[in-house]
């Protein structure tokens, strides 16, 4: 099982499912990632954590230990 | 001029909402480029040949099921307040996401225009919206917008006008869920119509109750029309709907998912049709901004050329103001003596008000006027949300929120503003760290002290050196509010606001090419003169109550001389002085006066014609200041009690006088507890 934060920079993937509960997996659905969602890090920060994802058209910083919850699929 | 609509401006942060209310009303309020920008809602008017509208600019929020501060706030008044239209603003670069709000919305308000914001920058990367399509398939109004473009707002007025007058009939897009959601709000529905008398649709309602969405449910409590009975027959038709759900396998949480899911693949879906993109690339100046090697150098350096701008800037209209209103007070003097006007008199107003005043004036106006421009350079770019980027983790470490980097930066203009900026921040006990450590970044009103003491006691070159070294030594002294900050977040995480660090999701915005002639006229007028207003409107009675104070005598000594001789062990002890301790305390309403009332009381001493800095100097090394002094006088002015706005912002931001008492104490326990061991080691070793 990859989690979305297991990809590299440059590296896509599509989303498959969402394994948190709660205010986080609300805020997740808002930024975008539901089921089929396309997503690409783009960046990462200087201390290697936060990513940057490219979602739906929009550039976000989403914390590793948060995107441990977002079950990936290779795009 | 015609009757009077009221109209809602809902949308997600940093997609220029804040810009077309601006565009639209004229009226001044201050857009960032960073998410959550506007956190309460502001109002403004405007006209059209048909009706005069009031419009309501709601904070930006992505969503309307309500999990944040701002989209609770933008759910309650789209639900209950009287409105005629709502406006949905959304970017025209990532329109999905605008449209899975403005799904939402038009659920609640079917009078609903759809306002596509930024098409030229959507244009310059290769995106192409279909209005048409778009129009078609919402079936309420679209209106493509740039918003500095007032041909394209004009479209928007004249569309807005047509809603308003029913010229428009729309047909808002409805979401259909799944076979067992739809039949279970189709138990609901017909019951929850008669049980609540509100705008909201029942079929909305019902979903509210099956979700069990508890902040909903406690608003809609309140329009509760049904008798008894009926109630009750809703609540039994709430639990069918619930098992029939379950045995569906559609749990509470599947519910919210499939029900989140389903209006983002209608946003999805109409966005296939309407929309073609060219891929969004990353910029190359994000990957060396936010670089391993560089992300940290280059905010150093950031910080450092601001401030060596503004001190190179503003070193010469200082002193040119300063002689300029020391002269007119020598003049206004005069006047007052030709006048016969009695020697308190022209004491209270000239050498007490007047004087502090100029004070203030000659010495926080030119590093103000240069410091918010730039500053607003740097928040028009877009560069503060990779300062949050890039902090994030030692941030978390500090089990406190990156977005804290963003209300920190906040903090240079302006603490209060800083502390009301710390809503950005959903969970409350990283709020809390965020408003309680504010205080440690030098506001506009501390850093030109501390630029004034160093200039006066460290750096004696002039010239392009001189300036550099002085940027230097305050870059110095703000790393180590920075650390402090960091510090004092970590040592609260596992005292008073024990616990773990939540989720962190940050928007970073793509770049946006600064407008220059905006950001001198906001950053000038809206921030100098409000600021500057502020400390004047405290400074010249200050000036005249420490005047009364040196001149009053009670026995042996002026009144000032009491408390100063009062409060003099314990400030030797910390490395200054009872004058300088008596100013901090006079200086609570603002700090910008601190130095001038130094000045005042120790002039009582000797006597000064003007203040020239050799003169200031030599003043203050004549009432007993060393290096060592100075050196404290900087660290008390980064560590010591917040000003009176900042503490009744925080009582009232925190929700209690608790919070402020804390902000009180824990910068001045610090700025004590530094101080103290500075002087008495430098008593040890000099």
């Amino acid at each position: 099982m990859k989690t979305l934060d297991n990809i590299a920079v440059g590296e896509r993937a599509v989303v498959e499912e969402l394994k948190t509960s709660g205010a986080m997996r609300r805020r997740l659905l808002d930024i975008g990632l539901s089921t089929g969602a396309e997503v690409e890090c783009v960046g990462r920060s200087p201390m290697g954590d936060p990513s940057a994802y490219l979602i739906r058209g929009a550039v976000i910083a989403i914390r590793a230990r948060d995107c441990r919850g977002v079950v990936i699929k290779s795009y | 001029m015609g009757l009077s609509m009221t109209v809602a401006l809902a949308g997600n942060p940093n997609v220029g909402k804040s810009t077309v209310f601006n565009a639209l009303t004229g009226l001044h309020q201050h857009t960032g480029n960073w998410a959550g920008k506007t956190v309460a809602t502001a109002d403004g008017a405007f006209r059209t040949a048909q009706f005069s509208y009031t419009v309501i600019d709601l904070p930006g929020t992505y969503s309307l099921l309500a999990h944040s501060a701002e989209e609770e706030a933008a759910r309650n008044f789209l639900c209950f307040s009287e409105h005629d239209a709502v406006v949905v603003v959304c970017d025209a670069t990532c329109l999905e996401r605008g449209l899975n709000l403005a799904l939402q919305v038009m659920e609640i308000c079917p009078k609903t225009l759809v306002c596509v914001n930024l098409l030229d920058e959507a244009k310059r990367k290769g995106v192409e919206i279909d209005l048409r399509a778009l129009e078609k398939s919402l079936g309420v109004p679209v209106v493509g917008t740039n918003a500095h473009d007032k041909k394209t707002l004009k479209r928007l007025t004249e569309r807005l006008d047509a809603l308003c007058a029913e010229e428009i009939k729309t047909n808002p897009k409805q979401l259909r869920y799944t076979k067992p959601i739809e039949d279970a709000i189709s138990l609901v529905e017909p019951l929850a119509e008669r049980s609540f008398s509100c705008r909201i649709p029942a079929r909305r309602t019902a979903l509210a109750l099956i979700d069990d969405d508890e902040s909903l449910i406690a608003e809609l409590d309140k329009f509760k029309t049904g008798s008894s009975a009926e109630q009750e027959a809703l609540n039994a038709a709430v639990e069918r709907a619930r098992g029939l759900l379950q045995s569906s396998g559609i749990t509470p949480d599947i519910l919210k998912d499939r029900v989140v899911s389903c209006i983002l693949q209608t946003a999805e879906e109409i966005c296939a049709s309407a929309v073609k993109r060219a891929e969004r690339r990353v910029s190359k100046a994000d990957k060396v901004l936010t670089s391993r090697i560089f992300g940290y150098p280059i905010m150093i350096l950031m910080l450092l050329g601001i401030f060596w701008l503004t001190i190179v800037g503003a070193n010469y209209p200082s002193e040119w103001l300063g002689t300029w209103l020391f002269g007119l007070g020598d003049l206004l003097r005069g006047l007052m003596e030709r006048l016969s006007a009695p020697a308190w008199l022209s004491g209270i107003l000239i050498d007490g008000a007047y004087r502090v005043l100029a004070w203030v004036v000659s010495v926080m106006l030119p590093p103000m006027a240069i410091f918010f421009p730039l500053f607003t350079l740097l928040e028009d770019l877009g560069y503060l949300p990779r300062v949050a980027y890039n902090l994030d983790k030692p941030f978390c470490k500090c089990r406190a929120c990156g977005k804290q980097a963003l209300t920190m930066c906040m903090g240079f203009g302006c603490n209060a503003a800083g502390i009301v900026g710390c809503r950005i921040i959903d969970s409350r006990r990283e709020r809390l760290i965020a408003m309680l450590t504010n205080v440690f970044v030098p506001c506009n009103g501390r850093f030109p002290m501390i630029i004034t003491i160093i200039a006066l006691f460290f750096v004696s070159a002039g010239g392009v050196a001189g300036s550099f070294l002085s940027a230097l030594a305050l870059t110095l002294v703000i790393l180590l509010g920075i650390f402090m900050t960091f510090a004092m977040s970590k040592l609260l995480s596992a005292t008073v606001l024990k616990g773990e660090p939540s989720s962190f999701t940050l928007e970073l915005p793509p770049f946006r090419r600064p407008q220059i002639g905006k950001i001198l006229a906001r950053s000038l007028l809206d921030r100098t003169i409000f600021v500057l207003g502020r400390a004047a409107a405290v400074a010249a009675p200050a000036g005249a109550v420490i005047w009364i104070l040196a001149n009053v005598t009670v026995g042996n000594a002026t009144l000032l001389g009491h408390i100063t001789a009062f409060l003099d062990p314990f400030g030797k002890f910390i490395g200054m002085d009872g004058v300088i301790l008596a100013a901090f305390l006079l200086g609570i309403p603002a700090n910008e006066i601190v130095i001038p009332l130094c000045v005042m009381a120790y002039m009582e001493l000797g006597s000064l014609s003007e203040l020239a800095p050799a003169q200031m100097r030599e003043l203050f090394t004549a009432n007993g200041w060393t290096g060592i002094t100075a050196l404290c006088v900087i660290i008390f002015t980064l560590m010591h009690f917040p000003c009176s706005t900042s503490l009744l912002t925080i009582k009232k931001e925190a929700g209690g006088w608790k919070w402020a008492v804390l902000a009180f104490v824990i910068p001045t326990v610090c700025g004590v507890l530094i101080c103290a061991v500075v002087a008495n080691l430098a008593r040890l070793f000099c």
